[in-house]
């Protein structure tokens, strides 16, 4: 058990670094909309079937077409934001909480008229490529993903904070009212944050495609995940993201480790669970 | 005498079937009675107490599994089924509540927790072995009432009108009484509603019991007329997802509501399914219709009716 012990640990990093990006655009929705973004899954897998199409149809290769579909991904959510989800739900709580609800319903089930529910993968050239570091084989497929979602949680991270525009999306987050005072619209900021945090999904697709399958449920499968390491790190914290998606990463593969591949899944709802019973405000989230 | 008209008709639509002899009218009527009953079922406590779930599947698997191991495993009589899928539900009602509320989870947290249970639930019934793990649990034909198994579909129908009844009633007891009073207290300020003496978490945790308990029992519908259970069938989110739309686009934390939302909700995915073979549709259908009652008509289709009655 110990020998496969360290490969458990490492391959739940490099997959939960990730799971990080994606839950990275799911805790900025929430820092900032003070929504709860329940389409979150069905959209990464939208643009999953996005990769997919570029890669199987057009030949493109995931990591080149990520800059392509991470736009894709952002004007995609900002139209969203804009004419359906923020005209829908008129600021109310549970209003939003059903149109994003509404929003996963038709994305999933458009995406299982277009492309039925047969699973789907692409060959890449590194897909079987694996690199040796010592006593650990290394999937070169993963080690790509998680250097690029790492790198690009620091550009996002960069953007909010050095930026005039992140700045003003942070002040919407803080002080609505405030921000409108010194001349920024709150609407805007909310469609582009909605769009930022699309666009990571886009980039998250193609990360994962490599050594992933698409199929119009795994929308489902990720929203929970993604949910778990945000409530994990604690709602709308950057850093908390992160570490909740090495976590999770991590604890996936020691369930699947442990209690073997049927029972293991239920780490991932149960640690959900218990952090929302038990310590809703998270690792790193400041008093509801 | 013109607010009655719509439960008057209501209540003719729903005896038609017994005078068809159609196996499709009946089988189309049992279906969408159903539907009602666990849309009702949620609205008890999504509608009037406002606790969105999004994984009422949890109480709907377990009531069905309780019915189906009983039988099969223990080889109990089929109809002690019902009042064993009612305690569990209820009790996971109870729990699941009482845990949530007390934790001071609210909306959009609830929400996700139920969802949570419901996914739980599932991967046990996966792996473990009483409930047969992915293969699920086949029970076997044996028609005879007394084995709870009808030849005759419209003692069927007859059952999943009778559960819409008690659901309906337990609604409609909300609606007039003294608890429903508090309840919808609690819903509309819960600060406000401590202060007059309401015990929030108790109040909202036993609402959630009796309406885990109405859905576990069309769980135990569900095993007896199609004798199958397996993993993905009992704790599915798109049974969450359909209860919880029915009562929206019905209009949540009314009586009528629920029945007419099961009614429309079925119009559309028979409809579409007789034009559109592909799956998929007519569930994008229901999304797109989530969509404009929560944009356009909050309280949904029972607004325009009660408008126009």
């Amino acid at each position: 058990m110990t020998a496969l012990l360290l490969p458990a640990i490492v391959g739940g990093l490099l997959t939960g670094g990730v799971y990080a990006l994606v839950a990275l655009g799911l805790t900025l929705i929430y820092g900032v909309l003070h929504i709860v973004n329940f389409a979150h899954g069905a959209l990464l897998m939208a643009a999953m079937f996005g990769a997919w199409l570029l890669a199987a149809k057009l030949g493109l290769d995931p990591l080149l077409a990520l800059p392509l579909l991470t736009a894709a991904m952002f004007a995609v959510g900002w139209a969203l934001y804009r004419f359906v989800i923020g005209p829908v739900s008129r600021g109310q709580d549970r209003a939003i909480l059903l149109a994003t609800l509404g929003v996963a319903v038709v994305i999933d089930n458009g995406a299982l008229m277009l492309f039925t529910g047969d699973s789907r993968t692409i060959e890449t050239p590194y897909a079987l490529a694996m690199l040796q570091a010592g006593p650990l084989l290394l999937p070169e497929a993963k080690l790509i993903a998680f250097v690029c979602a790492l790198l690009l949680a620091a550009l996002l991270w960069a953007f909010m904070a050095l930026t005039d525009t992140g700045r003003a999306i942070r002040a919407v987050a803080r002080e609505p009212e405030g921000a409108m005072l010194v001349g920024i619209r709150p609407q805007r900021m909310f469609a582009l944050a909605y769009g930022i945090g699309t666009a990571c999904l886009g980039a998250a697709a193609c990360l994962l495609l490599p050594s992933f399958y698409v199929s119009p449920q795994v929308g489902e499968s990720f929203v929970l995940i993604a949910f778990t390491i945000v409530v994990l790190g604690g709602m709308g914290s950057f850093p908390g993201a992160l570490v909740g998606g090495l976590l999770v990463g991590v604890t996936e593969n020691l369930g699947g480790l442990y209690l073997g591949e049927s029972l293991g899944p239920i780490c991932v709802p149960l640690l959900f669970i218990a952090v929302l019973l038990l310590r809703p405000t998270g690792l790193f989230g400041a008093a509801r | 005498m013109r607010r009655a008209a719509v439960p008057l008709a209501l209540g003719v639509l729903a005896l038609l079937p017994f005078a068809s002899s159609s196996q499709f009218l009946v089988t189309l009527a049992t279906l969408t009675a159903v539907s009602a009953a666990l849309g009702q079922a949620w609205n008890i406590a999504g509608g009037f107490g406002g606790l969105t779930s999004f994984g009422h599947a949890a109480f709907f698997g377990l009531g069905a599994y309780a019915a189906a191991i009983l039988q099969t495993r223990y080889g109990l009589n089929p109809w002690l089924g019902l009042p064993a899928a009612a305690a569990v539900g209820g009790a996971a009602g109870w729990l699941i509540g009482f845990s949530a509320f007390r934790a001071g989870l609210r909306g959009s947290y609830f929400a996700l927790v139920t969802l949570a249970f419901a996914e739980a639930f599932r991967v046990l019934a996966n792996s473990l072995d009483i409930t047969g793990g992915g293969s699920g649990i086949l029970v076997a034909l044996h028609p005879a009432p007394g084995n709870f198994q009808f030849a005759d579909r419209r003692v069927s129908y007859a059952l999943a009108l009778l559960l819409l009844g008690l659901a309906t009633g337990a609604a409609a007891w909300l609606a007039s009484g003294r608890f429903g009073a508090q309840l919808m207290a609690v819903r509309e300020n819960e600060d406000a509603a401590r202060a007059l003496g309401v015990a929030v978490v108790r109040t909202k945790s036993a609402t959630l019991a009796l309406s885990g308990a109405l859905t576990a029992l069309g769980g135990v519908l569900y095993v007896q007329s199609y004798l199958y259970l397996d993993p993905g069938i009992a704790f599915s989110a798109e049974r969450s997802v359909e209860m919880l739309l029915i009562a929206m686009i019905g209009g949540a934390g009314t009586i009528l509501g629920p029945l007419l939302g099961a009614i429309v909700v079925h119009a559309i995915a028979d409809t579409t399914r007789s034009l559109i073979a592909t799956p998929g549709v007519a569930p994008m259908l229901y999304g797109v219709v989530l969509l404009v009652i929560v944009g356009v008509l909050p309280g949904g289709l029972v607004r325009i009716v009660a408008r126009h009655a």
